[in-house]
Order: structure tokens, then sequence, then C-alpha cells
């Protein structure tokens, strides 16, 4: 062994010298890798855009979608391993259908995200299993209004009115940042949304991706769905037309 | 208590403005033997919302305390008190389930901040349905036209206490099963007030 600190990452059930599990923090790395996924969140509505890296171009157009919808009123945007990202989805599914049966209502997106953090944060506990590889971005519209909540593999979860995960994290941010998401409405965040995901994808390392854009508002009957083509396509139009602007405003800096 | 019977009560619940109104008369019997004349069946699931217990007693005093249980920790869950849609759901589903064991016809009552005053009636097969007024227990059969004939929707409150306070002495003086008080609690968002008629404070109706 080389130094203090090697040796401690081939289990989630120890910890390193200086207080660290590794094998969380190699599985947020997985997280790190992936496609940027945006979620928003203003008065009447949330938002989700995913730039779906396209790894191979024998795919047909639409596989391996990154966007799911969870139950009628709720959506789950991920990022990281989509194998991982589906088991998580199938454990919300079951979670949201389990509280209707129950209490005869949809899940409200607080206990949601409550409990798919909770099943999160159990496989970081155990030498047998590793920690899920994803981030999921979980939106609903629920009795009090529009929510998003963000967990991670380690386990937390945290509501928020904008969020990112994925490559470009620290850009959408910034861009998010920019935003007044309460005076927006849900069809004007959509669109920025894509001008968001269309800024921060790195034309030199990943050359084709495919736009993923999902809603819940009061505008699509209080469900979770992607986004009317009409919408999607001026969504596309009004981000490249924003990418075009921006790179001249460069030009005339120089 | 522990033998009372479909056949041994009168109670309602009236949603209006701002909350409901859920009454009961207070008389339970085994067989002839009036066991006790002055039962609470107004029985608290939390704070805010109420049920109205008929049908065996040792039953639906069970089932309330279950739900009343998982209330508090949904409560405890949520950080807010859950829904009277919630409650009712919970009844239901174990009235439901176990419907074969079970004899309870319970009425759930209550406010909550998103849906207002709310009834939901669980009738015997476990059914559930919401309507703006319920009754139930044996005592109800005498006095459904009377209902039908009386209930106006956007009453005040006073007007709602005096509609089941008549509804309920109209009922529990034809059916010999059902006697005592009127029990009454008002639930607002304010919480419950608790009122008691004793049965000289009670109208008086045609007596032939």
């Amino acid at each position: 062994m080389s130094s203090i600190g090697t040796g401690y990452d081939l289990s989630a059930s120890q910890f390193s010298p200086d207080g660290r599990v590794f094998q969380v923090e190699y599985a947020q790395k997985a997280v790190e890798n992936s496609g940027t996924a945006v979620g928003l969140r203003c008065k009447d509505g949330v938002v989700f855009a995913v730039e779906k890296i396209i790894t191979s171009k024998l795919y047909e157009p639409g596989a391996n979608k990154r966007i799911f919808t969870v139950d009628t009123h709720a959506g789950i945007a991920c990022a990281g391993l989509l194998a991982d990202a589906r088991a998580i989805v199938d454990v919300a599914r079951i979670e949201a259908s389990n509280y209707r049966a129950e209490y005869g209502m949809p899940i409200p997106c607080m206990l949601l995200a409550e409990r798919v953090s909770t099943y999160l944060h159990a496989y970081t506990l155990y030498s047998a299993v590793r920690p899920y590889g994803c981030s999921v971005m979980i939106g609903a519209f629920d009795k009090d209004g529009p929510q998003l909540y963000l967990t991670d593999p380690a386990g937390m979860c945290n509501g928020f009115f904008g969020c990112a995960v994925g490559k470009a994290k620290q850009n959408a941010k910034t861009e998010i940042e920019k935003l007044k998401l309460k005076d927006l409405s849900c069809k004007d965040l959509v669109k920025e949304a894509a001008k968001i995901i269309y800024l921060v994808h790195d034309e030199v390392k990943d050359r084709h991706f495919e736009l993923e854009l999902s809603w819940v508002c009061k505008e699509s009957g209080g469900r979770h769905q992607r986004v009317p083509k009409e919408l999607y396509e001026e969504a596309e139009r009004y981000a490249k037309a924003a990418l075009v602007e921006d790179s001249s405003d460069e030009d005339e800096e120089m | 208590m522990k033998n009372e019977l479909l056949t041994g009560t009168s109670i309602m619940a009236v949603e209006f403005d701002g909350g409901v109104v859920v009454g009961a008369d207070s008389r339970t019997s085994l067989g002839t033997y009036v066991s006790n004349r002055v039962t609470d069946k107004l029985t608290r699931v939390t704070d805010s919302i109420y049920c109205c217990r008929s049908g065996s007693a040792a039953d639906t005093q069970a089932i309330a305390d279950i739900v009343s249980s998982h209330m508090e920790i949904l409560q405890v869950k949520l950080g807010e008190p859950p829904l009277v849609q919630v409650a009712a759901n919970t009844f239901k589903e174990i009235c439901y389930n176990y419907r074969d064991m079970l004899m309870a016809g319970i009425i759930v009552a209550g406010w909550d901040k998103t849906n207002g005053g709310q009834v939901y009636t669980i009738p015997l097969g476990g059914m559930i349905v919401r309507q703006p007024i319920a009754i139930g227990g044996s005592g109800s059969t005498f006095v459904w036209g009377y209902v039908d004939a009386t209930y106006k929707p956007n009453m005040n409150k006073e007007q709602t206490v005096d509609f089941v306070k008549n509804t309920l002495t109209l009922a529990l003086t034809r059916d010999g099963s059902s006697g005592g008080v009127v029990r009454v609690a008002i639930i607002t968002k304010e919480g419950v007030e608790r009122r008691v008629f004793l049965h000289n404070e009670l109208p008086e109706f045609y007596q032939g």
C-alpha cells in the first residue's frame, strides 16, 4: 500500500481513516460523467430537460430515454448509469402506487423523494452491494403545487427551485441562476431549459445528442408528460437561435 | 358497549361553508337492555378529523384506534395534519378488506386546509363516497325523507347545527334503539367545538 487512504475503497461498508466512503464517491463520479440534466420549477409547474448523448448512430431515435413518468402527477429525470436509474424508477413507481392504494390519493412529492432517497441510502451501508451510480430529479405537481427534489447516490435529498446534474452541472447552474424562476411561465421555462442544454453541450467531446423535454404543470392538466411536439420544436428553435446569438456576441468581443 | 349493534344508532354529518357538523345519539344497547345512555359515538381520529361510529362498538372502536394511530404517524412524516380524504381511505381499506368479519358503518368527517370541510361515508360493505351530507345507523331509515326535504346547500354553521339536532331528534324518537342525548361536534379551521343537547333540550315534534 503506497499511502494512507488506499485499500479503503473495496467496500461501501468501510470508512477511510479520514472519514470518507470511497465507493459512494465513485458512484458520484459516475453521475458527473453523464450527460447534463436540468430541472426547473416555477409557480405553476416543473420542467425537465436532458442532454441525452447518443453513443451509437445505430440506435433508433428516442432509444434509452432518461425521463420517466412515475405516476400521473410525477416524473423522474436521471443522470448516471441508465440501468441503475431504471431500477430506481421501478422502486419509485411501486412507492407511488402503494401510496395511492393505501390513501386513495397521489403521493406527495416530498414523501416520494424521501422514500426513494432512503432506498438509495440503504445501498451505501452494506459490503455485499454497491451504491446506485445515478442521481435522480423527482418532479411532481401535488396538492401543494409544483415540487422538485434531487437525490444523489449517498441518499441525500433536497428540494430545489432549479437544479442540474451531470457533466456540465456547474455551467448549467450558473445559467439557471440568471433566470427569474418565480416570474416565468412553464412554457417559457421549457424554452429556457432547452436553451441551457444546448448552451452547456460540449460539441467537441460529444458530437451527437438528443434533447429530452418533459413537464408537469397546469397546462398539461397536472400530468407529467413529454412536452407537445409543437412546443418541443419551438423550444429547440429558440435554443439554437440563442446559441447563434451567443457565439456572435463572442465574435464582437474579440 | 360490548355488543352495540347496527340496529342501535342514529348518526349524521353535514358539510357547511368552513367546516362540518357531526352528530350522534347516545344509546348503546345489548338487545333490549340499554347498557349506556350517554355514549360518545363521535370519536376523534386527529385534531380536525372525527368519525361517527355505527355497528359493533368493539369493531368500530378498534378500527378508529388503528386509523388514529396511522394518522399520527403520517402527521409526523408529512409535517402537517393528514387530509380527511386520506383518513377516510384508511378506514375504507380496513372496512373493505375485513368486510366479512366486521360490522361497521362509519361516517368520516373533518376539515383540512386543502379541501375544507368534507364528509365521507363508509357503509357496511366497505364502499367509500364523499357526500355533502350523510346519515347512518338504524335511526337514519326514519329520517331520509326529512333530510331530503330539509337539506339546503350553503347553510351557515348555526343552521347546520339546528338541522343536525332536528334530524337526530326525529330519528331517536322513532327508533327504539336510538335515544338519550344528542351530541354534536363542529369541526372548522379553528378546531372542534362540542355541544350536548340533553333530552329536555331537544325540539318537540308530533308525538302521535
